[in-house]
């Protein structure tokens, strides 16, 4: 390189064509560029709006922590992340649970069975915005079909009021997105369930393990990796529903059923306080974060998984 | 320790019949090996006395009950699969006392068992460890050793030795018999490998297309095959068939189709003229004497030479004790063995020599 001694400019391309991290630095600019504007960008952004007092037509200017303590006394801010862990909580759970039920019936020899796999990913297929008028449309307080159904069999004498009431509206965001992200589970852990051994179970059987016994000492703990990895993507898309929430209650009645997402929203857009919104987001990360870390650890390879593959 | 017994036992696949009536008695303690090319319904038999696949007609006997409709922990069975079928998420000791674990035993009684199995596998430095990080011959070790733990009326073996290298499956072999020999446990082994058959079995099963083809000991089945199946798959290398027919002067001689004649000591039912094939074992042919064959392949073992050559059109293959050096497309002169030959009726190739 310095033997010709070039000017420096052709001396440091000449050494990132020619040098092998040099090259693989030239080959990273493109993915470094991509992710830089539109992941690093947004989310500093977002971060740094939440420390002013941006309102839409105007530009803030930096105010520390007031946004933050102005959300620690308002009561719709707490409400909303109470909302947020119960629709979390429940929703995953529900999803878990029916999910792997799911999955296990597909896991059996069924007739028409890859009609059934194909049928099972429609909710999942279908764009967020239509199920979710379908399902404002199944929950209309006139001419829902459940209560046209339920009053037909004469199990109840007047409409269900589904979305204008707190319990039943939350209730009824909980079960549409259970209806929706159960695909995602069912069929990620059927994926799973494949790669279990038929072998496996018989052995199991044949030591005198009871179907139950084979679910639980078998299946389940050989099932656990992928349970770790479907759950924690469930638990992070659950967080941070947006769409669903919104096309169907808007946060309503009286912010039952609003999420730090849909508030964010609402505050940042519609009530023009970006400072605020952008505060109300910032407020999601540590709960992203503590469902990431607790993935880290739950997808570290377990003991048994180590060594030599087959 | 228990007898088992096959009476007509069918298998169907929706509209096929895979098994079509198989009738075998397996004595209390002897060691049998269900044989066959694959397809032939020996692992489907074998997983039906497991109770793993549902029985289509007949009876499956272990001792003196009919285990038909007896779920597979019911029966007092342990099986070693072709895979090992090791739970992954366990260590070697819970793997081998999971049975026990799960009749709910106290863990002094599982390791009471576990240790002496474990001694007698040569496995005690490794029951800490999980199945990923043994190679495939502890793999293979280690689920014998939960067959052994179960202490069970009847082990089944599934093909165990098809995953393992050349030279382990030697050991392997002589390991189970050895194993079988100690526990005087009934055995029942399924495998594709005539040579494991011929070394391990007490009684061999030859099936092939759902049948049953012969049942015996082993040497019975080399020296008097019932018919052209069990002679053409017993024995390594195979023997040589050649089509002909008996002479219809004298029945002392087969006459091969090219002319040759061969002189037969035990023609047993064959008419004279009638049309035969005739099975030579590869050492029942010696060196020097009336017949030519043309070299092709000679390949030296140390031990043996193993030739291939013609006998007119057909080829055969000779063992020969002595080293030879002949060279391809020489002749040389040999005897085949009157009192060794196998005559086979040429329309359905039954037996007819004594």
């Amino acid at each position: 390189m310095a033997g010709a001694a070039p000017t420096r400019l052709s001396s440091i391309y000449g050494w990132l064509l020619e040098s092998k991290n040099g090259l693989g630095l030239l080959f990273m600019l493109p993915a470094a560029a991509f992710l830089l504007c539109f992941l690093t960008y947004p989310l500093g952004l977002g971060v740094w709006l939440g420390f002013t007092d941006t309102k839409i037509g105007r530009s803030g200017i930096f105010i520390g922590l007031e946004n933050y303590e102005w959300l620690f006394d308002d009561p719709i801010f707490w409400l909303s992340v109470y909302n947020t862990l119960l629709y979390t909580t429940v929703a995953s759970v529900l999803k878990f649970g029916l999910g792997l039920w799911l999955a296990l019936i597909l896991n059996q020899h069924l007739p028409f069975k890859n009609l059934f796999r194909a049928i099972i990913l429609l909710p999942w297929v279908v764009p967020t915005v239509l199920s979710a008028l379908a399902f404002w449309w199944i929950y209309d307080s006139q001419f829902s079909i459940i209560s046209y159904v339920l009053m037909n069999l004469g199990l109840i004498s007047e409409p269900i009021n589904f979305l204008g009431d707190p319990t039943n509206a939350r209730a009824s965001v909980i079960a549409a997105n259970v209806w929706r992200g159960i695909p995602f589970v069912a069929i990620s852990l059927l994926a799973g369930l494949q790669t279990i051994p038929q072998s496996l179970n018989e052995a199991a059987a044949l030591d005198g393990a009871t179907p139950w016994q084979r679910f639980t000492k078998i299946t389940l703990p050989l099932l656990s990796p992928i349970i770790a990895v479907v759950m924690t993507f469930s638990v992070l898309f659950t967080f941070t529903d947006f769409q669903l929430i919104y096309v169907l209650t808007r946060g309503g009645p009286v912010n039952a059923t609003h999420l730090m997402a849909t508030l964010s929203f609402q505050r940042a857009i519609p009530g023009g306080q970006l400072g605020e919104g952008a505060a109300i987001a910032v407020a999601m990360i540590p709960f992203l974060l503590a469902a990431i870390l607790f993935s880290f650890f739950g997808l570290q390879r377990r003991k048994w998984q180590q060594g030599a593959s087959d | 320790m228990a007898p088992v017994m096959f009476r007509d036992v069918r298998k169907s696949f929706g509209q096929v019949e895979v098994l079509h009536g198989v009738t075998v008695d397996i004595e209390e303690g002897q060691f049998v090996v269900l044989v066959g090319p694959s397809g032939c319904g020996k692992s489907t038999l074998l997983r039906m006395l497991a109770g793993l696949e549902h029985i289509t007609s007949g009876d499956i006997l272990i001792g003196d009950r009919v285990v038909n409709k007896l779920p597979p922990k019911d029966r007092d069975i342990a099986m070693v699969f072709q895979n090992y079928a090791l739970y992954p998420h366990i260590t070697v000791a819970e793997n081998m006392g999971f049975s026990l674990k799960l009749k709910g035993a106290p863990r002094s009684e599982i390791e009471a068992k576990v240790r002496p199995a474990a001694e007698i596998l040569g496995l005690t430095q490794l029951l800490g460890r999980y199945p990923r990080q043994l190679s495939g011959g502890q793999r293979q070790r280690v689920a014998m050793g939960r067959a052994i733990v179960r202490d069970p009326q009847v082990f089944l073996f599934d093909e165990p030795l098809s995953n393992l290298d050349a030279k382990l499956r030697v050991s392997m072999r002589s390991e189970i018999k050895n194993l079988h020999q100690r526990l005087k446990t009934t055995t029942v082994y399924v495998t594709h490998d005539q040579i494991e058959a011929m070394t391990m079995a007490d009684k061999i099963v030859v099936m092939h297309d759902g049948i049953v083809e012969q049942v015996g000991a082993p040497l019975d089945l080399y020296d008097r095959p019932n018919n052209l199946f069990v002679a053409g798959f017993i024995g390594s290398p195979a023997m040589n068939m050649v089509t002909g027919k008996l002479d219809p002067d004298n029945r002392a001689y087969f006459v091969s189709g090219d002319g040759q004649r061969l002189k037969v000591d035990n023609p047993g039912d064959a008419q004279a003229g009638q049309e035969l094939i005739c099975g030579i074992r590869p050492e029942a042919i010696h060196l020097g004497g009336e017949v030519g064959l043309k070299v092709k392949v000679v390949e030296p073992t140390g031990s043996e030479t193993h030739v291939i050559a013609d006998l007119d059109d057909t080829e055969v293959t000779c063992v020969f004790r002595e080293r030879i050096s002949a060279g391809p497309g020489e002749e040389i002169k040999v005897t085949v063995d009157p009192t060794a030959l196998h005559l086979f009726d040429a329309n359905g190739g039954r037996r007819v020599s004594a």
